[in-house]
């Protein structure tokens, strides 16, 4: 599983921030309140009613599956995508109408966006030669720019004689060095390899939280979700499905999606009655109270436990993880299920074991037709 | 250390590599016959332009005649090539202010057009001269009331006759570079929507530029059909005109109209590959 950083923080239900920035950092952001967009396109993608607020200096990662609207909302916010309706509001000032250029962002891009015919430490500049920044000292703050990102000795190159991972450093550059209020990242690690994707996270991050600039991050992978955000907002058809931190969304997901959607999920039928939930054989204590009835129970792997005695089952595959190991199971009733457990338990496929229950499910939601 | 006696590692035997292309010897042999194809006309040029009264016997002198401005028997021609470059800078002006900017924005803001606007560009290549002249007489009867009947008012033709060509050869360029991504980026760095496309797109557009560029010129200065039935004078029709009477000016006009667009050629190829070189350097 994810090794999560942050440190748990309030919930707020309506999405509003909540916390303050890391300690040490300066408050050098802005808020961003996103206020009931809406952007029809007539099929996905679109946002409907999308409500989303940030603290200065706060990192908040969109996180969604593909057409969920997360980079539409991000560009919404950049200027690069007109709404329907709603606003969108920097520091308390309404931005909803004016044009990219006058929203003082910085934005990386998903696909490599390093003008071509430009030097990195020209591309650095650009935003400052936009500005009519004087020529010293815009190559003297590029030159800072570029160190920031450890490629001050790359200011020399094209884009082309860069690797992605670089590429996409000088971009990071190029958006910091106007000292911009809000940070866009849409998807910045998705074209690069698995070994430079979370080294460049860890800088991304590294930098944000010494810059204390406001940031969203837009990703489909929720392990880098996890693992950068200061809170994660799970997107579904356009809207906010919930908003917490990576502790909150991981251990109490509100909706049966979120908890499919953030880490690995064991969907296991149940049945509540008088408050308690009868699953995997055993009672447990619900967390909310739900109605009495059948249920679908989600329960991570770590949840899950080769018992000595418990529900009978077979192996099916097993994988070594390093410390753990995650081992597929199918119980007699043909319900499959991912158990999470010490490395040292070597289950071989096939053989039969045991599971039991050795924390609570994350969440419960009724079962039609039951 | 290597224990004496020891054989020295090999060195790897390459694997032969898989040939699409030629060998050496079929390629020296297509460049040859290609070499041949084009310098043997322009070699019969250069010699009957050189030919004299006495059969064997060659000399400069129609060059030197054409060039020493002693007689006005030329200044047809000239007048002819001074309107044909004219022509061809108004219509590079043409393609690079309508066309060029008519792409990019299809590419940026109306991707669905795409179509539609290739398909306009190519219809000219589709339509014979003479039924575009059938169309464009009436057209010019406008276009001399609102513009005059100055010889550059022929470079609205043109404009239309070169779209073909310098649509494929900036669409090619377009097609390369991610000119969306590029303007987003520029204009979330505070640039304008003219800065964005003075500074961003035609800087990474060049290639495609200049050989529109360079092939507008080559049609424009070969271009004789739409003159002449208009009644106007280029560098085709005055040649004609001339040839009547004599014929080696007019072969020295066509070997020079023919060198002048191959050193185009080369300046373009030049241009880039300079840019290429510079960029490949960093």
């Amino acid at each position: 599983m994810t090794a999560v950083e942050t440190t748990a923080h309030p919930i707020h239900p309506s999405g509003s921030p909540s916390r303050e920035p890391r300690t040490g950092s300066p408050r050098t952001g802005s808020t961003v309140e996103l206020c009931d967009l809406v952007r029809d396109f007539g099929g996905g993608a679109g946002l409907s009613g999308l409500d989303l607020a940030a603290a200065p200096g706060e990192l908040i990662a969109l996180l969604g599956p593909s057409g969920c609207g997360k980079t539409t909302a991000l560009r919404a916010l950049a200027g690069l995508e007109r709404v329907d309706s709603g606003s969108i509001l920097i520091d308390g000032r309404e931005v909803t109408d004016e044009p990219t250029s006058r929203r003082d962002l910085g934005m990386v891009f998903q696909s490599y966006s390093l003008f071509p015919h430009l030097t990195s430490g020209q591309n650095v500049e650009f935003g400052l030669r936009m500005r009519k920044v004087p020529a010293a000292d815009r190559r003297r703050r590029a030159a800072e720019a570029l160190e920031l990102v450890g490629l001050d000795h790359h200011a020399g190159r094209y884009a082309h004689q860069l690797s992605g991972g670089q590429q996409q450093r000088v971009a990071l550059a190029r958006a910091l060095v106007t000292e911009p209020h809000v940070l866009l990242l849409d998807e910045p690690l998705s074209a690069l390899d698995a070994q430079v994707r979370v080294q460049l996270r860890e800088e991304i991050r590294r930098i944000q939280t010494e810059l204390g600039i406001t940031t969203f991050f837009v990703t489909h992978d929720q392990e880098e979700a996890l693992a950068v955000a200061d809170r994660v907002a799970v997107m579904r058809a356009g809207r906010i499905e919930q908003i917490g931190t990576p502790e909150e969304l991981y251990h109490r997901p509100a909706t049966a999606f979120v908890a499919e959607f953030v880490g690995l999920t064991n969907r296991v039928d149940g049945t509540v009655e008088g408050g308690r939930l009868r699953v995997l054989g055993q009672d447990v204590p619900l967390a909310s109270p739900t109605a009495d009835g059948p249920v679908t129970a989600y329960l991570r792997p770590e949840d899950v436990l080769l018992a000595a005695d418990g529900i009978p089952a077979v192996v099916l595959t097993t994988s070594f993880l390093g410390a753990l190991r995650r081992t597929r199971v199918r119980l007699e009733d043909g319900t499959e299920l991912s158990v999470q457990h010490g490395a040292r338990q070597r289950p071989e496929p096939g053989e039969r074991v045991a599971v039991g229950l050795a924390g609570s499910p994350v969440t419960v939601a009724a079962r039609a037709g039951g | 250390m290597t224990p004496a006696g020891e054989a020295r590692p090999r060195r790897q035997r390459r694997a032969p590599q898989l040939r699409l292309g030629p060998g050496p010897a079929v390629r020296a042999v297509i460049w040859t016959v290609l070499g041949l194809f084009f310098l043997i006309p322009l070699f019969s040029m250069v010699e009957f332009t050189l030919r004299s009264a006495k059969p064997g016997v060659y000399s400069l002198d129609r060059w030197v005649a054409l060039f020493s401005g002693e007689t006005t028997r030329y200044d047809r021609v000239y007048q002819g090539l001074g309107n044909s470059l004219v022509l061809a800078v108004v219509t590079v002006a043409i393609v690079l202010l309508v066309l060029l900017p008519t792409i990019v924005l299809v590419e940026l803001r109306f991707p669905k057009l795409r179509r539609l606007l290739e398909a306009v560009c190519l219809l000219p290549i589709m339509i014979p001269a003479i039924v575009m002249v059938v169309g464009l007489a009436p057209t010019y009867a406008v276009v001399t009331q609102l513009f005059g009947s100055g010889s550059w008012t022929l470079a609205f033709a043109y404009g239309i006759t070169v779209l073909p060509y310098a649509f494929r050869a900036i669409q090619s360029n377009v097609g390369a570079v991610d000119l969306v991504t590029l303007s987003e980026a520029a204009r979330s760095l505070g640039a304008s929507v003219g800065t964005v496309f003075l500074r961003v797109l035609v800087p990474n557009l060049r290639r495609g530029i200049l050989a529109a560029s360079a092939l507008s010129v080559a049609v424009v200065l070969g271009e004789f059909t739409i003159a002449s039935l208009l009644s106007r004078v280029n560098l085709q029709t005055s040649l004609l005109l001339v040839s009547q009477s004599d014929p080696f000016v007019a072969v020295i006009f066509a070997l020079l109209a023919l060198v002048f667009a191959f050193v185009l050629l080369v300046v373009v190829d030049r241009l880039v590959s300079v840019r290429r070189r510079r960029t490949a350097k960093g």
